[in-house]
């Protein structure tokens, strides 16, 4: 009986367990996968949760009705992995061995990283929307804020979703204007970045999406710490930032059992070849999802992609096989722009977000980079198919590769600064 | 690819400015990039570039600035007040690395 030893129950952990059992035969192949909790939550519903567009019941599932009959689930805390040993230590004192390993404990956000930030003004003056609890305790929040200065703030790149901190501004702006008190209340929006976004064909139409709404865009802004008495963002060149209700998206980090086991980078990303997600230095040994250290974005669309490479790759491997796939990146995100409108970016390694059509070219229905109302019921639409059709392994109709048919190839875009 | 000539040597450059070829550059060759960029290079200056060219020939890409904190062991506070406003970068600038990349 040979052993596949998962680490994470999450977007990554679930499809691959799913998809797995149903290719490795029972008689021969044990999986296991391990969480701390049986909590699956619906990351991308925590944009929504701050304007009462979602309820909690609608984001947080239980893990177990998400994996099949013939996976043990086994919640507990990883202490470290022991890869020379092919050994996983949990925290309780159980060990197990595995055969091959994969590594999908995704990223979490760090508060505790900034100086100030986890201060006396934490979840008074100041919130994070990339968990559960900051996204409900900022939705009360915003239910009493009428006035001030409204600060959006992300810390250090790279973080998981990156462009929900720009939804959150964009969706936050729309709500004020709803309730009629968009002209009593000044909004920045903070990034370590030198523009809105990364990419400079969606970083410039983004860009010009902050200045329409009247949000001023504080850019190559690196947080040092957080003033709380005089509620300030301080930079480490000494800029000051005021505000009266700052929502910040704090450093994100893999797992710190990753650091405990010596197989992380210094953010305790677990390095891989960025096309088959395999680990340079032990080959039983897989990170897929937010977890590992490739260039493209830490979001659900790219585990996704990942994953489909992924199987077809990891069968090949177990048969001593060289690994035929090469994941290329691939991302596809719905933006959310407030006032019932969204955009949809896709893009992978090579290929920057580009304006045309998705999923077929010239047809659509949707549209790349451009505000429709399509594109955000589409992302509401998302949440059922996440459940429904993504997790349980089902095919997506989307391909896994990137295509450029249906895009318009940018003018040789300006210099970035 | 441009090409450009800086202190008598021949480079190639990305359209940023940024060098490509990691074996073009020398010392020399990244003093005079640091002045284009009004910095004047101290030891303090050069235990930092030093440790970018050696990471990159390590790893294969140019390394953020929060692993030359980390791993480099200079502290961010430091690194803006060696190169300002925009430290990763003029770093990467005269280091003749790529620039880093801005993670998507």
């Amino acid at each position: 009986m040979k052993d596949l030893l998962i680490l994470g129950a999450g977007t990554a952990g679930t499809m691959i367990a799913n998809k797995l059992r149903r290719r490795l035969p029972r008689d021969e192949w044990r999986i296991t996968v391990v969480d701390r909790d049986d909590r699956h939550h619906y990351q991308p519903g925590y944009l929504f949760l701050p304007f009462g567009t979602y309820t909690p019941g609608q984001v947080v599932r239980s893990r177990h009705a998400f994996l099949p009959d013939g996976v043990d689930f086994v919640i507990a805390d990883v202490d470290r992995v022991e890869p020379a040993g092919s050994q996983v230590h949990l925290a309780d004192g159980r060990t197990l061995g595995y055969d091959y390993l994969v590594i999908a404990t995704g990223t979490t956000p760090r508060p505790d990283q900034t100086p100030g930030m986890l201060g006396p003004e934490w979840r008074r003056s100041i919130f994070d929307f990339y968990t559960f609890e900051g996204s409900t305790a900022l939705a009360e929040a915003l239910k009493s804020f009428d006035h001030g200065r409204l600060v959006v703030h992300v810390t250090e790149m790279p973080i998981k979703c990156p462009v929900a901190p720009l939804e959150f501004t964009f969706l936050a702006e729309s709500w004020l204007r709803e309730r009629g008190v968009r002209d009593r209340v000044e909004i920045a929006y903070v990034t370590p970045l030198s523009g809105a976004f990364t990419k400079p064909v969606a970083s410039a139409h983004l860009g010009s999406m902050l200045d329409e709404r009247k949000i001023a865009l504080e850019a190559d802004f690196m947080v040092e710490s957080i003033d709380n008495d005089r509620k300030l963002l301080v930079s480490y060149d000494e800029r000051e930032i005021p505000f009266d209700l700052l929502v910040t998206v704090p450093l994100n980090m893999g797992a710190d059992f990753v650091a405990r086991s010596g197989m992380g980078d210094e953010l305790n990303y677990v390095p891989v070849d960025k096309h088959t997600l395999l680990s340079p230095t032990h080959p039983n040994v897989f990170a897929v999802g937010d977890a590992n250290d490739i260039p493209a974005s830490k979001a659900g669309s790219v585990a996704h992609f990942a994953v489909e490479v992924f199987v077809e790759n990891f069968l090949e491997h177990i048969e001593g096989l060289p690994m035929t796939g090469s994941f290329d990146g691939h991302a596809n995100c719905f933006v959310e722009s407030g006032g019932g409108k969204g955009l949809l970016i896709d893009f992978n390694y090579d290929t920057e977000p580009l304006p045309g059509k998705y999923p077929l070219p010239m047809v659509g229905p949707l549209d790349l980079l451009k505000e429709t109302r399509a594109n955000h019921l589409g992302k509401l639409a998302f949440r059922h198919i996440y459940w429904n059709v993504l997790l349980p392994g089902r095919p997506m109709p989307v391909p896994t590769h990137m295509s450029m048919a249906g895009k318009v190839t940018a003018q040789p875009t300006e210099n970035q600064e | 690819m441009p090409t450009t000539t800086i202190d008598g040597h021949q480079i190639h450059v990305d359209d940023e400015g940024f060098m490509t070829a990691y074996h073009e550059w020398s010392e020399d060759v990244g003093k005079s990039l640091a002045t284009q960029i009004g910095i004047d290079m101290t030891d303090e200056h050069w235990t930092a570039i030093r440790f970018l060219r050696q990471d990159f020939a390590d790893r294969g890409e140019t390394p953020t600035l929060r692993r030359v904190t980390v791993v480099g062991g200079i502290p961010t506070k430091r690194l803006f007040a060696l190169f300002p406003q925009k430290p990763a970068k003029k770093m990467a600038y005269i280091a003749g690395l790529p620039k880093p990349q801005g993670c998507v």
